[in-house]
C-alpha cells in the first residue's frame, strides 16, 4: 500500500489525479471504504480517499433534491431527509455487515458507484433512478458535470446512469445531487408462512401482477428466516410482502392481499418497528453477516428474471450446497456456499446464464477473487465497447484499475 | 435555418447511385426509396421550421439487415440518421443531404408479452401506445405517456427518453426500460439488460436511452409492465396569481403527496384550450391546476380530500374534484387539447421545454412576458408542475418576415433564463438540432468534451447523427490526446498520509 491521498476540496481531487497522471500512478478510490473488498482483488499504487468531502450543499425537500459532496456519510443524508419527512426511495443497502466492514460507514458516492438498491427496488428502483446530477473528475483529469438539479432533465447524455454501478472506474465524483421522495405515512407487512421455493415464487409472482402495490416482495427460506429476530420464532419460512402508503389505503390493499394468500397457507403480520427492522434485515442480508454463523460462506448476488427465481435458488441449494434469501419477488437472489477455491462459480455461473441474469461475487477471500471472474464476464463485443467506455474517461487506467475486469 | 448542419460531403454524393444500389442489394424490394417525391415526407420531423432532404430513405425489417447497412456505410464513410415516426420536436431526425435515412417503422411487431416478469419484448417501431394497447386486456399498461403517444414510437422513446404527463410518479423512459438490442456503427449486436431488474457491467443501457441516436441503433427494447392503478381522481384548482398555484404545489408534495399526475396551465392557455374544447375551464384566473390521484379507491378519495384542503389554504379560487370518470377526462381534455388549442389561436408556434426549480415559476413567468413584451410575441405557458418542465408556447406567423427567427431568439433567451435559475435546457424534448448551440449555456468545453469521448467508443468516425447535441464537433483522435506532464506535482500542499 502506497500513498493515501486525502483532498479536502474538488480542485484536490484534481490535483491528486493529475499527480496519479504525472507519474504513472495507479489509485484506488475510497469513501467510506465499507464496500472495498468487492471487486477483483488488485493492487493500486495510492488511496485517493474521498471522506475529506463532507457535507449536505443543497436540500430542497419542495423540490424533491439534495446535494451533497461525495464523502458525506449516507447516514448523514438519510437523517436530514427524514427530518422534512423524506427519504432516499431507493433505499440503499448497508454492505458493512455482510462484509464485516464499518456498519453505517458508507457514503453517498459509494452507495452511487456500486449502484446500491434495496428491497423497494421492484417499486422504486435502484440509486440510478435517483441520481440526477454529478461533478466529477476523470481519469484524464479533467473536471465535467452532467445532469442538474432539477428531477427532469434529458440535456446531453445521461453520465449519472454511466457512472451508477461503474465501481470508481471512470471518474472521482466529488460533488452529487439526487431525488428526495416523500416517506409513507405507515407501513405494514403480510408474512406467508413454510412456503417452500417455488410456491413463494408463484405467489410473489401473483401479488405483483395485483393492484396490491406492495413496495417489497421477499422470501426467506427456513435457515435464514430464523436469523432474522423477527421472523425467527416462525418455525420455518417467510414469504413476506411490504405496503407502504397511507393508513386507508395500507388497510385496503392488506386485505386484498389476504385474498390472494389464502390458498397459500398460514399468515402473520409484521407492524412498524418491526415491519421496518425486518426490511432493514432483508436489505442488509443479516442472515449471511460476517460475524453470523454464515461468516465463512461465500456470497453470490443473483440478478435474475422474477419468474426464474425460484428454480435458480433450487439450483444452487442443490448442486451447490447453497443458502439463498430471495429479494425482488424473486429477481434478486443472495447465496451462501461452502468455501472453495473457485468460489463455486463453475457451478453458480451456468445456472444463472441458463435463466438469464448475471452473478457478483461479493464475499470471498482475497486469493479467491484474484483466480475468479467477480463481476460477470461479458461477451467479446460488448467487452470491448465497455472497455472503449473505460478508456474515453481513463485512458491510461488510473482509477480503481482492474476493479471490475482485467484492464477494466 | 439558423443553425448550421455538417457540410455535405461531395465524395459521397458523387457516389450515390453506387450507394442506393449497395443499400437495395443489402434491403431488398420496397425498402430503399430514393426518388425525391418519395422521400419528401422524411424531410422534416415535429419540428417544421428544419427540413432537409435525405441522400435516401432505408427501410430495413430485420436486425441483420440494419447491421448490414450500418457495417457498409461506417466502412464506406456514409453518415446515419436513425428515425421512429418522425415526431422529434427537437429535430432529431432531421436528415442530412449525404446521409442514409435509417427507418424503423418496420420493426412493428410486439415480441412477447410476459406478464410473469411484468415485461414486454417490442420492436422500436411500435408506438408508444400500442405497448399498453397490448396488455391492457390482463389490466396492464406501460407508464411513460408523451402526448405524441398515439404515434411516436418506443425507439424514439429511448433515443429521447421521453417523459409524459405521469412521470413525476412512475418516472420516465429510462425508469421503464430493462434491456435492448442494439446495433453498433460498426454492425455489431449487442444485448444490454434483459428481463431481470438490475444489469450487469456498466449500465450503457441507461446512457443509450437519451443519446438521441448517436450512440447505436436500438432494434428491441424490453419495457416495463405496470399493473393499471384502481381508480383515478383529479381535482381541477384555479388561483388568482400564479404565486399560489406554486405554492399549492410545492405543499402538496411537501404533504407527502405524489400525484399521478399535475399538470398547470397560465391565461393564455387555459382561454385557448377553454374556447377549443369547452372543459369547463374558468376564465377568470391566472393559474389553473390540474391534480390528479392514483390508486386504490380509499386511497384517492383520501388524498384528494387533503388536496383539496391545501388548495383552499393556498387561496384557490375555484377547486372542484371530479366525481365520475367523464368529468375527470373532461378535466384532462383542455390540458390535453393545449398545443391543437394555441393552433388555433395563432398561425404557428413555437414550443419550448425548459425545466427550472418549481420555486423560481413566479419569477420565470415574470421575466417571460417582459420578454413577451420586448419581442412582440405572445406566449402561453403549460407546465408539468410536479417536475418543474416547462412548455412556453411562442405564438407567431412563419409568413411574416422576421417571424420565425424573432420567435426562436425568444426562445433562447427563454432557455437561458431557465439554466440562470437553475434548470436545464430540456426536460422531455431533446436537444436535437434546436437547442444544440445553446448547450454551452449549461456546459462547459470539458463538460462536452467528456461527452463527446463517449461518442467516440460508440461511433469513432462520428457517423450516426451528425449536427446533432453537440454544437461543436471534434475528431475523436483530438478528443482522445492526453497531456501528461512527467513529474510535475500540481497542489504539493494536497495532505497525504
Amino acid at each position: 500500500m502506497g500513498e493515501n491521498l486525502k483532498p479536502r476540496d474538488h480542485a484536490e481531487v484534481e490535483a491528486a489525479v493529475n499527480w496519479a497522471l504525472a507519474g504513472g500512478k495507479t489509485l484506488e478510490i475510497v469513501g467510506g471504504g465499507t464496500k472495498r473488498v468487492i471487486g477483483r482483488a488488485a493492487q493500486w499504487d495510492a488511496t485517493l480517499d474521498l471522506s475529506g468531502l463532507s457535507g449536505i450543499t443543497l436540500c430542497e425537500p419542495a423540490e424533491l433534491v439534495l446535494s451533497a459532496k461525495a464523502g458525506t456519510l449516507l447516514s448523514e443524508i438519510e437523517a436530514a431527509v427524514a427530518a422534512n419527512g423524506q427519504e432516499l426511495a431507493f433505499e440503499p443497502m448497508d454492505y458493512g455487515p455482510l462484509l464485516g466492514t464499518e456498519t453505517g460507514g458508507g457514503t453517498i458516492g459509494g452507495a452511487l458507484s456500486a449502484n446500491l438498491s434495496g428491497p423497494r427496488r421492484i417499486k422504486a428502483g435502484a440509486a440510478r433512478d435517483h441520481f440526477l446530477g454529478v461533478n466529477a473528475v476523470s481519469g484524464r483529469g479533467e473536471t465535467f458535470k452532467s445532469g442538474g438539479r432539477v428531477v427532469k432533465n434529458v440535456t446531453g447524455y445521461d453520465l449519472c446512469k454511466l457512472l451508477a454501478g461503474s465501481w470508481g472506474t471512470l471518474a472521482a465524483m466529488t460533488e452529487v445531487t439526487i431525488k428526495t421522495l416523500p416517506r409513507a405515512e405507515t407501513e405494514e407487512t403480510l408474512l406467508v408462512l413454510k412456503l417452500d421455493d417455488i410456491a413463494a415464487g408463484k405467489f410473489m409472482g401473483e401479488v405483483m401482477g395485483s393492484v396490491a402495490d406492495v413496495s417489497a416482495a421477499a422470501h426467506v427460506p427456513a435457515v435464514a428466516a430464523k436469523r432474522i429476530r423477527e421472523t425467527a420464532g416462525a418455525g420455518g419460512a417467510v414469504t413476506a410482502l411490504r405496503l407502504e402508503g397511507v393508513a386507508p389505503s395500507v388497510a385496503h390493499r392488506k386485505s386484498l392481499l389476504e385474498g390472494i394468500a389464502a390458498p397459500f397457507g398460514a399468515l402473520g403480520t409484521l407492524r412498524g418497528g418491526d415491519s421496518r427492522a425486518f426490511w432493514q434485515a432483508v436489505r442488509d442480508v443479516l442472515p449471511f453477516a460476517a460475524r453470523g454463523e454464515a461468516h465463512a460462506r461465500i456470497i453470490w448476488r443473483i440478478s435474475t428474471a422474477p419468474s426464474s427465481g425460484a428454480a435458480v435458488g433450487r439450483a444452487l441449494t442443490d448442486r451447490a450446497q447453497a443458502d439463498v434469501i430471495y429479494d425482488w419477488a424473486g429477481g434478486l437472489i443472495w447465496a451462501a456456499l461452502p468455501p472453495s477455491d473457485d468460489a463455486g462459480a463453475g457451478v453458480v455461473r451456468p445456472i444463472v446464464a441458463g435463466a438469464g441474469g448475471h452473478a457478483t461475487l461479493i464475499r470471498a477471500p482475497v486469493a479467491v477473487r484474484a483466480a475468479v471472474d467477480v463481476f460477470e464476464p461479458e461477451p467479446a463485443v460488448l467487452a470491448a465497447l465497455t472497455r472503449r467506455v473505460r478508456e474515453s474517461f481513463d485512458p491510461l487506467g488510473v482509477l480503481n484499475a482492474g476493479r471490475m475486469w482485467a484492464g477494466v | 435555418m439558423p443553425v448550421a448542419m455538417p457540410q455535405s460531403d461531395g465524395a459521397v454524393l458523387a457516389r450515390r447511385a453506387e450507394i442506393v444500389a449497395a443499400l437495395q442489394r443489402m434491403v431488398p424490394g420496397e425498402g430503399v426509396i430514393a426518388s425525391e417525391q418519395a422521400m419528401r415526407p422524411y424531410e422534416s420531423d415535429g419540428l417544421t421550421a428544419y427540413r432537409q432532404l435525405p441522400m435516401v430513405v432505408v427501410l430495413p425489417d430485420t436486425t441483420e439487415q440494419v447491421a448490414a447497412v450500418l457495417a457498409y456505410c461506417n466502412r464506406e464513410g456514409v453518415r446515419v440518421v436513425p428515425r421512429g415516426a418522425g415526431t422529434s420536436l427537437s429535430g432529431g431526425a432531421l436528415p442530412l443531404g449525404d446521409g442514409v435515412l435509417l427507418g424503423m417503422a418496420k420493426f412493428n411487431r410486439i415480441r412477447t408479452v410476459d406478464f410473469a416478469n411484468r415485461v414486454a419484448v417490442v420492436e422500436p417501431g411500435v408506438t408508444n401506445l400500442a405497448v399498453t394497447q397490448a396488455v391492457e386486456h390482463a389490466g396492464f399498461y406501460y407508464a411513460p405517456d408523451p402526448s405524441s403517444q398515439i404515434a411516436c414510437t418506443i425507439g424514439g422513446n429511448v433515443a429521447e427518453n421521453s417523459g409524459g404527463v405521469h412521470c413525476l410518479k412512475y418516472g420516465v423512459t429510462t425508469n421503464n426500460v430493462l434491456g435492448c438490442e442494439l446495433v453498433l456503427i460498426t454492425g455489431e449486436i449487442v444485448r444490454l439488460g434483459g428481463s431481470h431488474l438490475d444489469a450487469a457491467g456498466y449500465d450503457l443501457l441507461g446512457v443509450v436511452t437519451g443519446s438521441e441516436g448517436l450512440l447505436g441503433v436500438v432494434t428491441e427494447v424490453t419495457v416495463r409492465i405496470l399493473r393499471r392503478p384502481e381508480t383515478a381522481r383529479a381535482a381541477l384548482i384555479g388561483f388568482a396569481a400564479s404565486e399560489d398555484g406554486g405554492e399549492c404545489v410545492a405543499r402538496i408534495i411537501g404533504a407527502g403527496i405524489i400525484p399521478g399526475g399535475m399538470e398547470m396551465m397560465d391565461r393564455p392557455a387555459i382561454h385557448a384550450a377553454e374556447e377549443f374544447v369547452h372543459a369547463g375551464y374558468p376564465l377568470d384566473v391566472e393559474a389553473l391546476l390540474i391534480v390528479e390521484l392514483d390508486g386504490p379507491r380509499t386511497e384517492v378519495d383520501h388524498l384528494l380530500e387533503r388536496v383539496q384542503e391545501i388548495a383552499r389554504e393556498c387561496r384557490a379560487v375555484i377547486c372542484r374534484a371530479s366525481t365520475s370518470e367523464e368529468e375527470r377526462l373532461l378535466f384532462w381534455a383542455g390540458r390535453k387539447a393545449a398545443f391543437p388549442a394555441v393552433g388555433r389561436i395563432s398561425p404557428d408556434y413555437y414550443c419550448m421545454d425548459g425545466t427550472i426549480p418549481r420555486a423560481k415559476l413566479p419569477l420565470v413567468l415574470r421575466r417571460m412576458q417582459e420578454l413577451s413584451a420586448q419581442y412582440g410575441l405572445r406566449v402561453a405557458n403549460v407546465f408539468h408542475a410536479g417536475d418543474g418542465n416547462l412548455h412556453p408556447l411562442i405564438l407567431y406567423d412563419a409568413n411574416k418576415p422576421g417571424e420565425l427567427d424573432r420567435a426562436e431568439a425568444f426562445g433562447a433567451d427563454i432557455l437561458r433564463l431557465c439554466v440562470e435559475v437553475g434548470g436545464v435546457l430540456t426536460g422531455e424534448h431533446g436537444v436535437g438540432v434546436e437547442k444544440r448551440d445553446l448547450m454551452p449555456v449549461m456546459f462547459s468545453e470539458a463538460d462536452l468534451n467528456q461527452q463527446q469521448r463517449l461518442k467516440c467508443a460508440f461511433d469513432d468516425q462520428g457517423l450516426l447523427n451528425p449536427g446533432k447535441v453537440f454544437p461543436t464537433l471534434h475528431r475523436c483522435a483530438e478528443l482522445g490526446r492526453m497531456h501528461v506532464h512527467a513529474g510535475r506535482v500540481a497542489f504539493p500542499d494536497l495532505p497525504r498520509f
